[in-house]
């Protein structure tokens, strides 16, 4: 990359100077305390998806989350998908079924419930904003579909609020209902501390720690974000390298027409 | 552009030509019937760049709008129905948001190549001001496409520019009620943007087009900023300046395909993934980044009106560069006075960019002195204005220009080579 980054630098200083003038402005909404920064297996320019933690992670959302926060950009059929959790058919059919998602009107007008299909979307669990801020204390819990991207440095943000809740310290004033956090913006969350050791049991096996249902959910919710994340990183490397050798040609082809011109010849 | 002498050799083809006669105009344009100065350094690759990215847009625009729909209630979400479930609708909507970026930092970069080299300078002013003109369509193309996915930097960000216009005396407010198409930022504005974003981008290839037109009446500027004083000079465009242009071309991709590819949100703002909603305003509301030297402008003047006015002055005052510039020569390489001022204005125009992003209230500290953003903004306003009104017009006529070299080729042959990028 360093290579390629010296050649464009006319270009690179200009957008990373305005560059860096963004993110520092994302940070400045962003939480007081800088986050926690994780290792994630989706990082770098061959990062991946762990499947069995995008697996965890939605098991996380599921019997956690699911109970105040809607889904509703993400359809069952995408569990299944290859660079997601990579549920089986079987699997996928299974998940759907648990819910119930409202249909119709049927042949006499009718509404009614269903158990929902791969090819439905995850249903929220209030009926509408209303019901969701007078289920919770007035603050509306957001959709986290793309909660990830809709965070500056989102995995790492998520992470380090899921593992923030701490005993205010003595100077802070906690408005009533409200849970101190560094690492959300302002320090105070209307979310009360969400989980907790072992309150799912993973079926893999792996503890089920505070600690590592942050990652897993994070990172599931990364997945939610940016389905194509692995499509976009593999069909980037085979683009990467065909416009490299491209360039080379033309470099070399440039070379060879200008040679006459270099040696001083009257064209 | 001469060149009706071009005949090709394939029988139909000559006759196709002489009933249309656009082979000799490609040939005339693009191929070998179209000389350019032999001295042109990698600058002069950005003007193939900004067509480039203008094809690039307005292809994957054209497919996108088959999947986008443009109502507040929808929107949003269908720009997250093409990432999700459109095929590579992902790769379509990351190189238009990112290819608006690259035809900003393209146009930049040709932009201060005309300024750099005095491609504004007679017999070049038409060229110039079309230029502008293209720049100021991009503007507002980029603009109103940024509200399209209708996230709250979408809403929030068309809010504070239309209401803007609210500055100008007596007419203000019916003018930002008719930008809006109602009293505040809502469905009718995104139709009309949509509409507008849809059109621009082909009369910005209208005025590409007569650009071209310009630049091939009295051909390419130079290094050197000399005239061309016959064919020893130059090159023909095919296959010098293709096979140049080409290699720019893949240069630029690879760039280019790094944004997209792996991080193709660096140059956007998170809060637009959140569906814009008009009773929360963002903590910070900023515009896309190639507005920032602009919005600090507007800042740094504590009136609203002369603020607005100062904006739009900063990129207005380009139309005025044939005249204030006075030098006998073009080419900043022979006038190391006004090289440096027009250095410094560079790193001060990317400051600009820079201070648009903080709050103003912001603070910097530079050892134990704390200066605001606002106070930089308004040093830096200063000097923009300055480089222009007075720093120009002064340098160009007192600064004796160092001695021209006799011609183009003279110089090459003199192992000046292509004249270095500085």
């Amino acid at each position: 990359m360093k290579s390629l980054f010296k050649v464009a630098s006319p270009a690179l200083v200009v957008g990373l100077m305005l560059g860096l003038g963004l993110s520092a402005t994302a940070q400045a909404a962003g939480p007081a305390t800088p986050n926690k920064k994780v290792e994630w297996s989706f990082e770098g320019p061959f990062g991946k998806f762990d499947q069995a933690q995008l697996q965890r992670g939605f098991q996380v959302y599921k019997e956690v989350c699911a109970a105040c926060h809607s889904l509703h950009l993400v359809a069952f059929r995408t569990l299944g998908d290859k660079g997601g959790p990579l549920f089986s058919e079987a699997e996928v059919k299974a998940i759907a079924a648990a819910y119930e998602v409202q249909d119709g009107p049927d042949q006499d007008g009718e509404m009614f419930a269903r158990p929902a299909r791969p090819s439905d979307k995850f249903p929220g669990p209030y009926a509408n904003e209303q019901q969701g801020r007078a289920a919770n204390n007035g603050a509306y819990p957001p959709d986290l579909s793309l909660i990830a991207k809709a965070r500056a440095d989102g995995p790492n943000y998520l992470y380090s609020l899921l593992t923030g809740y701490y005993e205010a310290p003595a100077d802070v004033h906690l408005n009533p209902g409200m849970s101190y956090n560094p690492y959300f913006p302002g320090g105070q969350i209307a979310m009360p501390q969400p989980i907790s050791d072992d309150q799912v049991t993973y079926a893999d096996g792996t503890p089920a720690t505070v600690d590592q249902m942050s990652k897993d959910l994070a990172a599931f919710l990364m997945w939610t974000a940016e389905p194509k994340l692995e499509e976009r990183k593999s069909l980037g490397f085979s683009v990467m390298i065909f416009l490299a050798i491209m360039t080379v040609l033309f470099y070399f082809a440039n070379k060879r027409v200008w040679a006459p011109v270099k040696r001083g010849e009257d064209i | 552009m001469a060149s009706s002498s071009y005949e090709p050799k394939n029988r139909f083809l000559r006759a196709f030509n002489q009933q249309l006669p656009i082979l000799s105009l490609v040939h005339g344009s693009l191929g070998a019937g179209y000389r350019a100065p032999k001295n042109l350094n990698y600058f002069w690759n950005f003007g193939s760049l900004a067509g480039l990215c203008l094809v690039v847009q307005i292809l994957t625009g054209i497919i996108l709008v088959m999947h986008y729909t443009p109502h507040t209630s929808l929107a949003f979400n269908s720009v997250e129905h093409i990432m999700r479930d459109v095929n590579y609708g992902w790769l379509l909507r990351y190189v238009h948001a990112n290819g608006a970026s690259m035809f900003f930092i393209v146009v930049y970069v040709h932009i201060f190549r005309g300024l750099y080299y005095g491609s504004y300078r007679s017999p070049r002013e038409t060229l110039w001001f079309l230029g502008v003109i293209i720049y100021l369509l991009m503007m507002a193309t980029g603009f109103m496409g940024y509200v399209l996915p209708w996230g709250q930097m979408s809403f929030w960000g068309a809010t504070v520019i239309t209401n803007l216009f609210g500055a100008i005396p007596l007419v203000g407010d019916s003018i930002v009620t008719f930008l809006w198409g109602g009293f505040s930022v809502d469905n009718p504005t995104l139709n009309r943007f949509f509409s507008l974003h849809y059109l621009l981008p082909f009369v910005i290839a209208g005025v590409v087009i007569l650009h071209i037109w310009a630049l091939h009446i009295p051909g390419s500027n130079n290094p050197l900023g000399i005239d061309v004083k016959g064919k020893q000079d130059t090159v023909p465009f095919f296959p010098y300046y293709i096979s140049k242009d080409a290699l720019g071309v893949g240069v630029f991709l690879l760039f280019f395909a790094f944004f997209v590819f792996y991080a193709p949100n660096f140059l956007g703002h998170p809060d637009n993934y959140i569906p814009a909603n008009p009773l929360v305003t963002p903590p910070h509301i900023v515009p896309e980044w190639y507005y920032l030297p602009f919005y600090a402008i507007l800042r740094a003047i504590p009136d609203k009106l002369g603020g607005v006015i100062a904006m739009f002055a900063a990129i207005l005052i380009l139309f005025a560069m044939p005249w204030l510039d006075g030098s006998k020569a073009r080419s900043s390489k022979f006038r190391p006075l006004y090289r440096f001022f027009l250095i410094v204005f560079l790193i001060n125009a990317l400051f600009l960019g820079y201070i648009g992003a903080k709050s103003p209230d912001d603070v910097l500290s530079l050892g134990g002195l704390d200066i605001s953003f606002l106070t930089l903004g308004r040093i830096a306003t200063f000097y923009y204005f300055l480089f222009f009104l007075v720093i120009v017009p002064v340098v160009s006529r007192r600064e004796t220009p160092l001695p021209l070299p006799k011609s183009i080729n003279d110089y090459v042959l003199k192992g000046g080579k292509s004249a270095p990028a500085e």
